[in-house]
């Protein structure tokens, strides 16, 4: 801590903190305030007297109702969770086994073909979505959950793969050696002996797959077009603004309700996306 | 008689499948082709592809000639793309200035010991898990133009006397997107700080603080060289991510005010989806490729650079 009298302890300790905590809090404080207003009192201009905008005295659901009655909030929700589970469980099996064979195997190309993963761990998804949206077309897998649970794993694999890499290295070539003197095969000594060792890991790079999935837009905005099909970001983005009236009601209780299931994922997993998120960029 | 005597102890020849899967080469074949199918359908392919549309005059649906580099000569001469160059620019260099600024002055302060500490820096990181798309909403009913929470705070606080058009005036609303963005990126750049910093050893400032060096100078001598690999992998990441942002500039704007706050990938959308000209689309995205390989390259030397240590 701070040496010294106790206002310099407010003053380069407190004080920036909770500024910065205001400036990263506030807008989440925004959207709950926001979404239990009544609509009589949000569309009061910022300078009419009497007003505060930062509580409300009657509170109300009826933004929530409006998006599960009038909306296809709960199939967008559905949607997002299938499509990141399902995107989240292929790259975690992909990024094991590559991550796997990348770290304790030897074989020629090894080298390139890790730097090869890296690279693509770096190429944006807003570099190749359109060639990949004719691709969708021409492939028909336009307008299906499948059009993304294919091409997430673009963006999540590399990720996992190097950080397994990282998980793989740190398990003693010993413990491996020790399975393969007692009469295990290669493959048994992966599967029984490294991968459950790697666990922590495993645990760190889903529940970053998912966070990362759940967010993702471009694609989905992009490969999807009928309203039933889409996720939570592109259905709040599309379905509940038209053309310059935004519903912010119901568009903040779709922000908040959308970012729910991912906060909760995360706080059971904090100490892992931590190690997750650190781990991806320790190189 | 040796070499019979082994052949005797030779345990029975396993099957094939089973040999091959005891051969490191077959079996990391093996476990790398799914990665290499997907990542090489969906990555190289489309790149490739991307590529081939961009010399052609391909529409949605149309499958369009050979043209030539007539597409990047369009782009070179649209006055839209030159702005959206300097915007991603202007875009990528302030906010990354900031981020690293901020983010480090966040994750000294998360790296003292205080009460809630793991409370704090979980709920820190929320603008980094939360869907960027959905906070960016928040943030653009807080710069409404009629209800805007900020406007009754700089009123009350007596800081303005008129409303701020925040989304109307080309400067502001890119100041308002470098302000989302800065937010949305302060957090991983804290934690990833906070986790080079915890691998500095505090003997190291104690024993600097003993022979009399102000904490200035224990910052710039001692934390911050031993900081400087993590620091630049964390900048070089969020510089690609940033460079080839999307979603806050697609919500907060769409481009406008008059196409005022394009960057390259809300315009490649524009341009490639919006009015389906998918090949100048492809054109205005791979304009991106020659910044972000030469940002990649660095990244790599870099890496292994450090490795060698």
């Amino acid at each position: 801590m701070i040496e010294g009298a106790i206002w310099r302890k407010w003053v380069f300790f407190y004080l920036p903190m909770g500024l910065f905590l205001l400036f990263l809090l506030f807008p989440f404080y925004w959207m709950v305030i926001t979404s239990v207003r009544p609509d009589g009192e949000l569309y009061r201009p910022w300078n009419s007297i009497n007003y505060n905008p930062f509580w409300t005295w009657k509170p109300t659901l009826d933004h929530v109702r409006y998006l599960f009655e009038e909306t296809l909030f709960a199939s967008w929700l559905w949607n997002t969770m299938f499509i990141a589970l399902v995107s989240t469980l292929i790259s975690l099996v992909c990024g094991v086994f590559a991550g796997y064979a990348l770290s304790r195997l030897n074989f020629p190309f090894a080298g390139s073909l890790g730097t090869g993963i890296f690279v693509t761990y770096l190429v944006p998804q807003t570099l190749l979505f359109i060639p990949l949206a004719e691709m969708i077309r021409n492939y028909r897998l336009g307008d299906t959950p499948w059009s993304l649970i294919l091409t997430y794993p673009t963006f999540l694999i590399p990720f996992c793969t190097w950080l397994m890499m990282g998980y793989f290295k740190a398990v003693p070539k010993e413990l491996e050696e020790c399975a393969r003197i007692d009469g295990a095969s290669r493959w048994q000594a992966m599967l029984y002996i490294v991968i459950p060792v790697a666990v922590p890991g495993i645990l760190s790079a889903g529940i970053f797959a998912f966070t990362l999935s759940w967010n993702e837009f471009i694609y989905a905005l992009v490969f999807l077009s009928s309203p039933e099909q889409k996720t939570v970001p592109v259905g709040v983005t599309s379905e509940l603004i038209r053309g310059d009236v935004f519903f912010w009601g119901p568009l903040m209780a779709g922000a908040l309700l959308g970012s729910i299931p991912v906060a909760i994922a995360y706080s059971f997993f904090v100490e892992h996306y931590v190690a997750g998120l650190t781990g991806s960029v320790k190189g | 008689m040796a070499i019979a005597e082994t052949q005797l102890y030779m345990p029975p020849a396993p099957r094939s499948r089973q040999r091959l899967l005891e051969d490191e080469r077959w079996l990391a074949m093996l476990l790398l082709v799914p990665t290499v199918v997907l990542l090489g359908l969906f990555i190289a392919y489309p790149f490739v592809r991307g590529i081939i549309l961009s010399v052609t005059d391909s529409r949605v649906g149309v499958p369009g000639d050979f043209v030539g580099l007539a597409n990047f000569h369009k782009i070179w001469n649209d006055s839209i793309f030159r702005t959206s160059v300097y915007n991603t620019f202007v875009y990528t260099g302030v906010t990354t200035i900031f981020k690293l600024a901020l983010g480090l002055w966040l994750a000294m302060l998360l790296n003292r010991n205080f009460r809630g500490k793991a409370f704090t820096r979980a709920f820190i990181l929320l603008p980094f898990i939360i869907p960027t798309v959905l906070s960016t909403f928040a943030w653009k009913w807080m710069f409404d133009p009629t209800f805007s929470v900020l406007n009754w705070l700089l009123f009350h606080l007596n800081l303005i006397t008129g409303r701020i058009n925040w989304m109307g005036d080309p400067d502001l609303a890119m100041i308002s997107i470098i302000i989302v963005n800065i937010w949305r990126g302060v957090p991983f750049f804290a934690i990833s700080l906070l986790a080079g910093l915890q691998t500095i050893s505090p003997e190291l400032n104690e024993a600097a603080a003993i022979d009399g060096a102000k904490p200035w100078a224990r910052f710039w001598y001692i934390t911050w060289p031993l900081l400087l690999p993590v620091t630049m992998v964390v900048v070089l990441f969020s510089v690609i991510q940033t460079f080839a942002d999307f979603q806050i500039v697609y919500v907060m704007t769409g481009g406008g005010p008059a196409n005022a706050t394009h960057l390259f990938a809300t315009y490649a959308y524009q341009i490639g989806i919006g009015t389906g000209l998918l090949s100048e689309g492809a054109a205005i995205s791979l304009a991106m490729f020659p910044i972000l390989f030469l940002v990649v390259i660095i990244q790599l030397l870099y890496i292994r650079r450090v490795e060698v240590r």
